[in-house]
């Protein structure tokens, strides 16, 4: 895959650093979604043709993107464009805030764009239409193949400008695509925009692939793959499309994840019977045994610092979790509840941890603090596992799979999504059935 | 003692009796706790020795007819000296994706480890985990699911 590059180029234009009155609160459920106009971007007349789109369509293409985006959030409720009442150019260079405001909208996002030797330049601006001003403005340059990002980009800084947290827009996943009947699985790594676009199939199906997760440059995935009957975890380059076994282990080893520095991959490693946490070390390669107990230990997790790592284990009789220092000493249980819990996986802010639960029957994904208090189910399901942090630590991807009748049919796996307030749950869009998702950091930081 | 292991099987037979009244939508007869006592998926790895042995949800501990059936496993790999095998182990849908690759890998190794000790070397046994990705029941029912909690025996030459 092409190295995609953007070259941010941040003028502040008229930049005033005006306290907003309008603030979207996004630490609880927001019923009350505020009110946004994101007007199409307006094309300059002077605009190149381009063979992937419409030149004259990218304008309002983009923001369309936008809009899809804010709606995602649950937090703004975009207004419908038909009751837009300035043109794109003109809004552009200063709005009539007192018409905006009559169609009830709190916010405006305009645009414009110039396609021009072959390098796509946009500009934005962010306006407070109840305090009459401009909120932000940034001109970034990329090349003409990257339009949706920009619209991402903007999607992103629009976002942070309200809310104050980090986007998630300008961001992939990797999951594991899944076809056919229920028996009889095929599954690839697959590769997708955030938003269910540009899918990318990284392998061909013919051997079972498992548990894709980015490294935090986005560059490098670690996943298990079964590839001559011999499960192991693999390291795979996503831009050169090399791959090699991480380690050299004479069993499975299984449910790897990078260290948050990128430098080692934590896994699983299964010998006679028994299943214990190791790291390697990517330069080195020297391998690290960090737990060693009888008990299946699994699903590793480290702390954003790196100082600790979560994980699930038997070792008490069922599944629960367990957060240790980074080295295996110090192994504190923390799951005390009833039922099993498994899949830990540390918040990017390090303030939680998220998990699997299952008890009587039913599956849920819940958060709770990293010492185990504040446990806070989210969503309850038939089955329902695997939560990935977005990079903003504020909303969950996982999956889900439905009963299956008699026959194996009714059967389906698919991504979903749940704020880390327990609301705005949504499915993911994707092309097939999908599996253990993997929500990459920002692209663009 | 006599008394005591009349009492006991008596106990097991009412234990047994109480846990198949509950299980309403599984084939009675099929099921003892939740492990399966059917014969539905079996397939033979020569006459009379089944391929294959049941567990109940998160345990990997044998049965008296799991043991049985890998006795019968043990004979036949003792009689054909050449044969090497794999023990595929297996996880029902219910658990999480990694646990129950961990579990699979403990069950084939429950079985791996019981031919062992009847005389076969642990050189002719490979193990491999599928973990809950190769279902042979693909329905989502207590049934399915105990038929899929399994360890097979698979001939590899």
């Amino acid at each position: 895959m092409k190295k995609i590059i953007i070259f941010l180029l941040y003028v502040s234009l008229n930049f005033t650093n005006v306290k907003a009155l309008i603030k979207v609160d996004i630490t609880r459920g927001n019923l009350d979604p505020l009110p946004i106009a994101i007007s199409p971007l307006h094309v300059d007349k002077n605009s190149e043709k381009l063979d992937i789109i419409d030149t004259d369509k990218l304008g309002n293409e983009i923001s369309k993107i936008i809009e899809s985006n804010a709606k995602s959030t649950g937090l703004f409720n975009p207004l419908n464009k038909d009751a837009f009442v300035q043109k794109p150019d003109i809004a552009h260079l200063k709005p009539r805030f007192e018409d905006w405001r009559l169609i009830k909208a709190q916010a405006l996002v305009t645009g414009k764009l110039l396609i021009k030797d072959n390098k796509l330049k946009v500009e934005f601006r962010l306006w407070d239409l109840t305090a009459a001003k401009e909120m932000l403005a940034l001109s970034f340059t990329t090349t003409p193949a990257n339009w949706r990002r920009v619209a991402h980009i903007i999607s992103d800084k629009v976002y942070e400008r309200l809310t104050g947290e980090g986007g998630y827009f300008d961001t992939r996943i990797i999951y594991v695509s899944e076809t056919g009947p229920k028996d009889q699985r095929v599954k690839k790594l697959a590769l997708m925009d955030q938003d269910g676009y540009n899918i990318k199939y990284l392998t061909l199906g013919n051997e079972l692939v498992l548990t894709p997760r980015f490294n935090p440059t986005n560059q490098l995935v670690t996943y298990m793959s079964y590839f001559k009957n011999m499960p192991r975890v693999y390291l795979l380059d996503i831009e050169t499309g090399i791959q090699e076994i991480v380690g050299n282990f004479p069993g499975m080893t299984f449910a790897p994840r990078f260290s948050p520095d990128g430098q080692k991959i934590i896994m699983s490693f299964a010998k006679e019977g028994n299943s214990d946490i190791y790291s390697m070390d990517l330069k080195s390669r020297i391998v690290e045994q960090i737990t060693k107990h009888p008990s299946i230990d699994t699903s590793p997790t480290y702390s954003p610092d790196g100082k600790y790592i979560a994980f699930n284990s038997d070792r008490s009789g069922l599944q629960q979790i367990y957060v240790m220092r980074s080295d295996g000493t110090g192994v504190k249980r923390i799951t005390h509840g009833k039922g099993i819990y498994g899949t830990p996986v540390w918040s990017p802010r390090g303030d939680l941890i998220a998990f699997t639960k299952v008890r009587k029957g039913r599956f849920y994904i819940g958060v709770m603090r990293s010492d185990g208090t504040g446990e806070r189910l989210l969503t309850e399901n038939f089955y329902q596992e695997a939560p990935s942090w977005s990079p903003n630590g504020r909303v969950l991807i996982f999956y889900r799979e439905t009963k299956a009748d008699k026959t194996g049919k009714g059967f389906s796996a698919k991504l979903w999504s749940i704020d880390i307030t327990g609301y705005n749950e949504r499915k993911v869009k994707t092309e097939t059935d999908a599996s253990d998702p993997s929500w990459s950091s920002l692209l663009s930081k | 003692m006599k008394f005591n292991l009349a009492l006991r099987n008596l106990l097991i037979v009412l234990f047994g009796a109480l846990v198949l009244s509950a299980c309403s939508t599984a084939k009675k007869g099929d099921l003892t706790g939740d492990v399966y006592t059917g014969t539905e998926t079996i397939e033979y790895l020569a006459k009379g020795v089944p391929d294959r042995v049941f567990f109940a949800t998160n345990k990997s501990s044998l049965t008296t007819a799991a043991r049985d059936t890998l006795r019968k496993q043990a004979t036949w790999l003792r009689k054909n000296k050449d044969l090497t095998v794999t023990v595929e182990g297996h996880a029902d849908e219910r658990g999480t994706r990694e646990y129950n690759l961990a579990l699979g890998e403990r069950r084939a190794n429950a079985a791996k480890d019981y031919l062992m000790t009847y005389g076969i070397s642990g050189k002719r046994i490979s193990v491999i985990s599928y973990g809950k990705e190769k279902p042979v029941n693909p329905a989502s029912n207590p049934l399915a699911w105990s038929q899929n909690r399994r360890s097979v025996t698979v001939k590899t030459n």
